[in-house]
């Protein structure tokens, strides 16, 4: 055994020069971007209104409302909460069903291993893309123009900003796709239906399938808030009912909104480990 | 180079096929066992949601309709026509624009630097006690599952209107997304470099400080940019419940029927959007490669 050795910083310095002496711009960046971002927090802090007195206030009348939230309590009103939220489910799995239904399609379409003329496959993905960059809310507001108030225009809500994002994911799962198998189609003397048919879906269906059930999850969490605009589900009720003050039926309708979440989220874990195996979800 | 093809004989292969048309046969029951299930469930729903197909039918012309509507001017001319008269309010309209953009840019950073916190003591391998953990984590499902919206509703009760209730309401639901992330990361992180540094008799804090960190940046800075773009979206609607950004403009204009309005809104939004994709996702390029951009 060697005792300690002797340290020759000065070798070290010179074997590992992009430790010991980076160049001062790449030394500089990391604290220039943080000031930027911070410069940046603090215009935002300035521009938005943001005063310490005005945040102690609100803080302060935040925690009355808290308090007056205890204990949870739903009134005589139960039965109606369990209706929204069987609505909202509704909304949830209706919509995303629809707008899979619909984005198969497109996606092959968008997907470029199966349409390799991008002058076709740009203005759809654009398309999908603008879908996507509106939010469900506003959806909703446009369909309730359209089928009037209630669940229905908030199921169209959500198929339709599904679809845009449907689409996008769904091509993706296809370009991921093996292409030996769709060669193995072709070389049997397969047409284009048929190399999508036995050589793409097979593939990709798990794939489309783990994502369908992870929308549904997460629509139930946007099938909440499309209510507060008039589309139905336990949203309504609980735009109500903060609109009138009554923390305690508030609370309570949150309560029941994390509970059907995890509740969902529970089902939907153990049907997509079914369906992919544990080992594509992560 | 041949190769023969062997044949097995008539009776062993009886008994193969009897087996592969068993095993389709039951795979093929449980599928339509599915559908069946499945699609009963979605009986259930319509019935549920009160969907009217022929609502759907007789104003499906509406849907149509509407866009054409958005799409003309007061004048009756196409938008595209007069741009200047369409997008007659853009002074305003950038200016919620950029307020929109600054919500959920302020909101995202003090989301994450909650989740920052946070996400140590959520992290199974990083927390220092068990009960820390469970309490963090079911602190962030909360501020992750209440939608961000109907934060905003009460900080609007609470805080006045105006952004900082989008600000806040942003900032919560991201601390709640982040949060998992984050810790997820963390979850991921190689512990040998955190027993290096504890053998020297590092602290907790020493330890996430030279350990940790340095493995987890890349994809903290990552998922915020992402958490960031989801925010710009999520801004655009603060406004309907009063907390500030373009969605008041956009509500009141929808509300009150001012047809080229709705779509001039809806074209900005969606232009920033756009921009705001394009530019994050050519920084998480810049910063962190390509391997990064998931």
């Amino acid at each position: 055994m060697t005792g300690p050795q002797e340290i020759d910083t000065a070798a070290l310095r010179a074997r590992y020069p992009d430790v010991f002496d980076r160049p001062a711009s790449a030394r500089l960046a990391m604290p220039a971007m943080i000031v930027a971002a911070l410069a940046i927090l603090i215009y935002g802090l300035v521009d938005l209104d943001f005063s310490p007195s005005r945040f102690v206030a609100g803080l302060n009348q935040l925690g009355w409302i808290s308090l007056m939230m205890i204990p949870p309590d739903p009134g005589s009103s139960l039965p109606v909460y369990l209706k929204a939220l069987g609505e909202t489910l509704s909304i949830a799995l209706l919509g995303t069903t629809l707008a899979a239904l619909f984005a198969l399609p497109v996606s092959l379409l968008a997907a470029r291993n199966v349409v390799p003329s991008s002058i076709l496959r740009f203005p759809i993905r654009r398309f999908l893309d603008s879908i996507r960059g509106v939010d469900t809310l506003i959806w909703a507001l446009v369909w309730i123009n359209v089928v009037g108030l209630g669940p229905f225009a908030g199921v169209l809500a959500i198929a339709v900003s599904d679809f845009g994002a449907f689409g996008k994911l769904f091509s993706e799962a296809i370009e991921g796709a093996d292409q030996k198998q769709v060669e193995g189609i072709r070389a049997s003397g397969g047409s284009a239906l048929h190399e999508i048919r036995f050589g793409l879906l097979p593939q990709v269906l798990p794939v489309i399938a783990g994502q369908v059930l992870y929308f549904i999850e997460s629509n139930t969490r946007s099938a909440t808030i499309i209510g507060i605009v008039g589309a139905g589900g336990i949203g309504l009720q609980l735009a109500e009912q903060i609109r009138v003050l009554e923390w305690q039926k508030v609370s309570f309708l949150i309560l029941m909104i994390l509970v059907a979440v995890a509740a969902i989220d529970f089902v939907s874990g153990k049907l997509r480990f079914a369906i992919i195996g544990r080992r594509a979800v992560a | 180079m041949t190769v023969a093809v062997s044949i097995l004989p008539e009776q062993q292969l009886a008994v193969l096929n009897a087996a592969y048309r068993q095993a389709v046969a039951r795979r093929r029951l449980r599928l339509l066992f599915g559908a069946v299930i499945f699609a009963a469930a979605l009986c259930l729903a319509a019935f549920g949601a009160e969907v009217n197909l022929r609502t759907l039918f007789t104003h499906y012309g509406n849907f149509i309709s509407y866009f054409d509507r958005i799409l003309t001017l007061d004048n009756g001319q196409r938008v595209w026509t007069d741009v200047g008269e369409w997008l007659w309010g853009w002074r305003k309209w950038l200016k919620m624009l950029g307020e929109t953009v600054l919500i959920s840019y302020v909101g995202t950073l003090i989301g994450a630097v909650f989740a920052f916190c946070l996400n140590f003591f959520a992290a199974e391998n990083t927390s220092p006690a068990p009960w820390l953990r469970f309490t963090v984590r079911r602190l962030l499902e909360f501020a992750r599952t209440v939608p961000g919206i109907v934060f905003a509703q009460i900080f609007v009760i609470a805080f006045g209107l105006g952004p900082m209730a989008g600000v806040l309401a942003i900032a919560i639901h991201s601390t709640g997304a982040l949060g998992k992330l984050f810790s997820e990361i963390v979850e991921n992180a190689d512990m040998k470099p955190v027993e290096g540094v504890r053998s020297t008799g590092a602290s907790w804090l020493s330890c996430m400080r030279f350990a940790i960190l340095p493995q987890v940046t890349a994809g903290y800075a990552s998922y915020a940019l992402l958490r960031f773009e989801i925010n710009v979206r999520e801004a655009s609607v603060m406004g309907f419940v009063g907390a500030g950004g373009i969605g008041q403009e956009l509500v009141v204009a929808i509300r009150k029927f001012y047809y080229s309005d709705v779509s001039a809104i809806l074209l900005t939004i969606i232009v920033t959007v756009f921009i705001i994709d394009i530019s994050t996702g050519w920084l998480r390029g810049r910063l962190f490669g390509k391997e990064a951009r998931t």
